[in-house]
C-alpha cells in the first residue's frame, strides 16, 4: 500500500490517536492519586508553614503530625454560623465556580478582584489542648499575572496576624514572587488588620513603613500592583462580605 | 556522521538557539531561576530523545500529508506524560514551573528536530541527535539562567551568593536580570561569544 494512499493516511492516524491516547490516559490515571496525595500536602505544609508550627524542610510525617492540632470548620459566608458540610470533602475552590455554590461578589465590594467565591468557606482552629490558638482563613486574590492563593493566620484575639503566606501564585520571580520572600512576610507578624471600628484597614503601603505603624507593611519594590493585590485580598477576605461575619459572631462568643 | 558527532555537535557547531536560532521563547521564561532551568532542561532533554526515537520508528509509513500533525500527537503526548510524571514525584519544582513544561510541546526545536533529522535517520541515531540538541539548549538555557538568577536576586540555586540589601547585605538586585528582555541580551553575548571563537558560523553579509 503506498504510503499516501487514503486508506493508509486513515490508518495511521488512527492507530497513532489510539497509541497516544493509551498511553497519556494510562500514566494520568496511574500518577492521580499521588498527584492529588502531593496537593493536599503542600497546601497543609503552607498552612503549617504560615501558622509557624513547621519549617519549610518538613517531612510528610511530620506534617500530618502537626496537623492533628488543626480543627477545619466550615463557614457559612453570609451568616458567619458553621455549616454542617464535612470539610474532608468540601473544596472552596472548586465551588467557587459552581453556579449552586457560588455568590457573585457585587463589583464595589470585590477588593480581591475575584469575582464569585464560594458560599462557604473553610476556617482552620489551630488549638492548643481546648483552647483555639490562632485561626487561619485561605484568601485568595488578583495580582499582576495570576490569582494568588495563601492563608492569613491571626492570633486568637482575631485582630494581630501571626502571618500571611501564598500557596500558589504566577508573579513575577523577584519581584511580585517577593510575597514568597521569608523577610517580607516576616513583617506581617504582629500587626493588626481591624481598627476600633472593624474595618480591615491593613495596607501594603509604597516603600518603607514606618516603625510602628501598626497597619502598614512594606511595599515590594518593583512590584506595585501585586502589593495592591495583596492589600485588597487580606481586606476583602476580612470584610463584611467574606469572613468579617464569622469574626464578628465568634468574637460576640455566639458561636 | 558518526555517533559523537552527532551528540556533540549541536553543543556549540551547531547549537539549535545559537546558530539555528530555535526554542528561543521558552529560553526567555523559565531562565529567572536556575533550579526550573534545570528541570526543564531534562524535561527538553527527555522529550526531544524519545520524539525523536519514535518519529523515527515509524517514519517509514507516515504519509507525508499528515507527517507534521503525527510528530505534534507524539510530542504532545510525550509533554502531557512529562508534565503528570514530574506533578507525581518532584511537585514543589514542577509547581513553579507552572504553564512551562506543557509550553515544550511548541518548542520549535522538539518539532524541527523530528522533522530534519528523524525523518530521515534511523532510531539510534535519531535518539543521540535529540539527546544532543536537548544539551545544546541546555547549555546556553544554564548560562542565561545563571547570569539572570546571579543578578537578579543575588542567588544561586537558592543560596545567597550576593545577599541583596533587602536582607541585610550589600547587594543591589537587578531587576531587570529578572525580565525577559535581559534573556534577549544574554543569548546575544553567547552568540557573540560563540561566533568570535568559532568564525565559521558567522552568516555571509548580503
Amino acid at each position: 500500500m503506498s504510503n499516501d494512499s487514503t486508506s493508509k493516511t486513515l490508518i495511521v492516524a488512527t492507530l497513532l490517536c489510539v497509541i497516544c491516547s493509551i498511553v497519556v490516559s494510562s500514566t494520568a490515571v496511574q500518577l492521580k492519586p499521588m498527584q492529588v496525595r502531593n496537593k493536599k500536602l503542600d497546601i497543609k505544609k503552607n498552612l503549617l508553614v504560615t501558622a509557624g508550627l513547621v519549617d519549610d524542610s518538613a517531612e510528610e510525617k511530620q506534617i500530618v503530625e502537626a496537623f492533628k492540632a488543626v480543627e477545619t470548620k466550615v463557614v457559612d459566608l453570609e451568616t458567619g454560623a458553621y455549616a454542617d458540610i464535612d470539610p474532608e470533602s468540601y473544596d472552596a475552590r472548586k465551588a467557587a465556580k459552581n453556579p449552586k455554590l457560588n455568590y457573585k461578589i457585587p463589583a464595589e465590594k470585590d477588593l480581591a478582584n475575584i469575582k464569585s467565591r464560594a458560599k462557604y468557606g473553610k476556617v482552620y482552629l489551630i488549638k492548643d489542648g481546648e483552647t483555639v490558638k490562632n485561626f487561619v482563613f485561605p484568601v485568595h486574590g488578583k495580582g499582576l499575572w495570576s490569582t494568588m492563593y495563601g492563608f492569613l493566620v491571626l492570633e486568637n484575639d482575631l485582630n494581630t496576624v501571626k502571618g500571611l503566606g501564598f500557596y500558589e501564585h504566577g508573579e513575577t520571580p523577584g519581584l511580585g514572587g517577593e510575597v514568597d520572600n521569608p523577610n517580607w512576610k516576616a513583617n506581617w507578624n504582629g500587626k493588626k488588620v481591624f481598627n476600633d471600628a472593624m474595618k480591615p484597614v491593613i495596607k501594603v503601603v509604597k516603600g518603607i513603613a514606618e516603625e510602628d505603624a501598626k497597619y502598614k507593611i512594606d511595599g515590594l519594590s518593583g512590584a506595585t500592583i501585586t502589593s495592591n493585590g495583596v492589600t485588597g485580598l487580606v481586606r476583602y477576605w476580612l470584610s463584611e462580605n467574606a469572613f468579617g461575619s464569622f469574626i464578628k459572631k465568634y468574637k460576640a462568643g455566639s458561636i | 556522521m558518526s555517533l559523537k558527532k552527532t551528540l556533540f555537535d549541536p553543543l556549540f557547531e551547531n547549537n539549535p538557539i545559537a546558530l539555528q536560532i530555535l526554542g528561543i521563547c521558552s529560553a526567555l521564561a523559565v531562565t529567572t531561576k536556575l533550579e526550573s532551568v534545570l528541570v526543564m532542561c531534562l524535561a527538553v532533554i527527555v522529550v526531544t530523545a524519545f520524539s525523536n526515537l519514535s518519529v523515527s520508528l515509524i517514519r517509514n509509513h507516515v504519509p507525508s500529508s499528515i507527517r507534521i500533525i503525527v510528530m505534534m500527537t507524539i510530542i504532545a503526548s510525550l509533554v502531557i506524560v512529562t508534565d503528570q510524571i514530574l506533578k507525581a514525584f518532584v511537585y514543589d519544582v514542577a509547581k513553579s514551573m507552572s504553564v512551562y513544561i506543557g509550553l515544550i510541546i511548541t518548542n520549535c526545536i522538539v518539532m524541527g528536530r523530528a522533522e530534519a533529522y528523524a525523518m530521515k535517520n534511523g532510531p539510534i541515531m535519531a535518539l543521540v541527535d535529540g539527546i544532543g540538541n536537548g544539551i545544546g539548549y541546555s547549555v546556553v538555557l544554564i548560562f542565561v539562567g545563571i547570569f539572570r538568577e546571579l543578578f537578579g536576586s543575588g542567588k544561586l540555586l537558592g543560596y545567597n551568593i550576593m545577599t541583596p540589601i533587602s536582607e541585610g547585605g550589600w547587594y543591589q538586585p537587578n531587576g531587570m536580570a529578572l525580565l525577559s528582555p535581559s534573556a534577549f541580551f544574554l543569548i546575544g553575548i553567547f552568540i557573540w561569544i560563540l561566533r568570535t571563537v568559532k568564525k565559521d558560523q558567522v552568516e555571509s553579509s548580503n
